[in-house]
């Protein structure tokens, strides 16, 4: 009596989970199918062209400006309709996209590393595509500030107060992070200045001073250690790290790039957190690339290049000093000279000889900062 | 095409739907899986080996995931068990309602229930700030485990709930009479009925929570030898450009699960020995 019903049972409950699978099966490979017809039918037809420029994360409202300005300049220039295609993201897993087969025309990235990487692995532009622009193709550049909590208790004022052993540091964590790359390397830069004192950049190229160079540089290891001992919290990201520090409220001092704290300086306030600027710092500089293969493919050389010449414009530098880069041209950075204070800036090829060898020795693996965290 | 199958039959033929399986496991899960065998084998067995097997970072980063992942799937039999219990044998006002929520951890970003969760248990967050300054849960292993019990919850309380529903009380009615207590019936009668429900759940819960990335990043702190998981390892190495590195991690951690997931099968077939019929 008791096993009457499971026997009746099962075998209707197994024809319909099985029917009930294949009808999803069914249901999903109709809908992968018609996707696919969608996407062929939607390059056809419309008129105008079509630009995609892969940034990375904080350069939403400064490109979401630009590319309506740029949209009206080429419709004036041209009489055509562009219509210039934002994807934003981290900015490594961006270049990684891109050597995927993402089809950027243009490449507005964090790192120069970055866009080396999409150079040599995905060899879709030379590898010397640096120095075809003004600037080291960098038309705007920014740099690194502190954010701290409200009226500054802990008096954070310069690098060196990060090391202090009562003070939490949020950074995210360099490997995974292009900001953090430059956090990580304006603390060892900032320590380097302190060893060699004022001339330090002379001597980091002298041979001579060879000697007194390697015992900086291990010195400057040993302060970045002290900072990161600081760490509570290694974010993988710059977002996450702006929660925890915003939201979470840990830590004293978030390392963050300037443009994004003066970007929310109206909000800071509402969050409790004000803006320090380190006298010194690394000067960060966001490069910009035209993908040669995609855009010979695509048909888009033209467009791409007035697209990247006209952030060298002055329009397009106004706009990046709008929202709160600073412009490489001095008439546009003497416009909004008020917002950024005159500080002074170390360049990555003066202090770590480019991104190359900078990635090399910090931050691949058995680099410096995994010797950080080797127990 | 489906129009012919329903006037023939309502199952389409063996052939038919076999050949479809195996073009569709192999498009989705084969062929991927190859690539990362093969695209990691590039690394030689010395690169493969310091990539993945020696490399003191990424084995610590075995450890939380594995650990933390057994944990979780451990927390989620249990209670798992429980709410799907609270939901085949009781009703009661708002069932429906619980019966849903249970779904919620499969629908919701993982991303967003890391930081839900980070929210509650950071020291400024509603449960955290209860918390005496030097026990953490927020940005250390133990959220990692919470994130993953979360994550996991569902696939415990589907899997088991049909198995309870099968469970027939007639059963446990003949279990009372004939005097057993109700330890007995729960260990001698329910619990063997229910017993390979419960460990496929485990095992979807543990699998689960192994491949888990979203969520924990945002609760782990990610401090490098302590709450690093595995799966931020291959992202870390993806970072670096290290694509051979990144698949070495994953094929490792491709066969520890499996050997850990053939070995809940083959319990899971000893538990069946009860099921005969």
């Amino acid at each position: 009596m008791l096993s009457v019903i499971p026997i009746q049972n099962q075998p209707r409950e197994a024809h319909r989970a099985i029917s009930v699978s294949l009808f999803t099966m069914l249901l999903a490979l109709t809908l992968t199918l018609s996707g696919c017809g969608k996407g062929e039918n939607k390059d056809g037809g419309k008129p105008g062209i079509e630009l995609l420029n892969v940034s990375y994360d904080p350069t939403r409202e400064l490109f979401r400006e630009f590319n309506d300005a740029f949209a009206k300049h080429w419709k004036e220039k041209t009489g055509q309709a562009v219509r210039v295609q934002q994807s934003h993201g981290g900015s490594g897993s961006q270049a990684r996209a891109v050597i995927d087969g993402l089809a950027a025309d243009v490449l507005t990235l964090a790192l120069a590393a970055d866009i080396d990487a999409v150079a040599e692995k995905g060899q879709l532009l030379p590898i010397q595509w640096q120095g075809k622009l003004p600037h080291n193709n960098a038309p705007y550049s920014s740099t690194l500030a502190f954010l701290v909590r409200k009226g500054n208790p802990k008096n954070i004022k310069n690098w060196d107060d990060l090391a202090r052993d009562d003070v939490k540091v949020i950074t995210p964590n360099p490997k995974t992070s292009g900001v953090a790359r430059w956090n990580y390397l304006a603390i060892w830069g900032f320590a380097l200045k302190q060893e060699l004192g004022a001339d330090y950049i002379a001597k980091l190229k002298d041979p001579s001073k060879a000697a007194e160079v390697a015992a900086a540089q291990e010195k400057a290891k040993a302060f970045t250690a002290k900072v990161f001992k600081n760490v509570p919290v290694l974010d993988s990201a710059a977002r996450g790290a702006t929660n925890t520090f915003i939201q979470r409220r840990i830590g004293d001092v978030l390392i963050n790039w300037e443009n994004e704290a003066l970007l929310g300086s109206q909000e800071l306030d509402a969050a409790g957190v004000e803006l320090v600027v380190p006298p010194v710092a690394i000067k960060a500089e966001p490069v910009v690339a035209i993908v040669d293969k995609n855009v010979d493919k695509r048909g888009t050389r033209e467009v791409a290049q007035a697209y990247i010449e006209f952030l060298y414009s002055p329009i397009g530098q106004e706009i990046a000093g709008k929202n709160f880069y600073r412009p490489s041209s001095s008439e546009a950075l003497a416009k909004y000279a008020q917002r950024f204070p005159e500080i002074e800036l170390f360049t990555i090829d003066d202090v770590f000889g480019g991104w190359k060898s900078a990635n090399k020795a910090h931050f691949s693996d058995g680099g410096s900062f995994d010797q950080i965290y080797q127990p | 095409m489906s129009f012919r199958f329903k006037q023939h039959s309502v199952l389409p033929g063996f052939g038919l739907s076999l050949g479809f399986s195996l073009l569709y496991t192999s498009l989705l899960v084969l062929i991927p899986l190859a690539g990362l065998v093969i695209f990691s084998s590039k690394l030689g067995w010395e690169g493969f080996w310091s990539a993945a097997v020696t490399d003191p970072r990424v084995l610590a980063s075995y450890r939380v995931t594995f650990s933390a992942s057994l944990i979780s799937a451990l927390i989620n039999l249990v209670f798992g068990f429980i709410v799907a219990w609270v939901l085949v044998r009781y009703t009661f006002p708002g069932k429906r309602l619980v019966d849903a929520i249970v779904d919620l951890p499969f629908a919701l970003p993982t991303a967003l229930s890391g930081i839900a969760l980070v929210t509650l248990y950071a020291h400024t967050g509603w449960v955290g700030r209860w918390l005496p300054e030097d026990v953490r849960i927020a940005y250390a292993y133990p959220g990692i485990v919470i994130a993953l019990t979360l994550i996991g919850l569902p696939f415990v309380v589907r899997t088991v709930q049909p198995a309870l529903e099968e469970v027939e009380s007639e059963l446990e009615e003949a279990a009372v009479s004939l005097g057993a207590t109700r330890l007995q019936t729960f260990t001698r009668v329910i619990l063997p009925t229910v017993l390979p429900a419960l460990l496929t759940g485990f095992a979807l819960s543990f699998a689960r929570a192994i491949g888990e990335y979203g969520s924990v990043v945002f609760i782990a702190g990610n401090m490098p030898m302590k709450t690093e998981i595995a799966p931020l390892m291959i992202i870390t190495k993806l970072e670096q450009y290290e694509y051979q590195q990144a698949a070495a991690i994953g094929v490792a951690m491709l066969i520890v699960s499996f050997v850990l997931l053939l070995i809940i099968n083959l319990l899971q077939a000893w538990s069946r020995r009860y099921q005969t019929a």
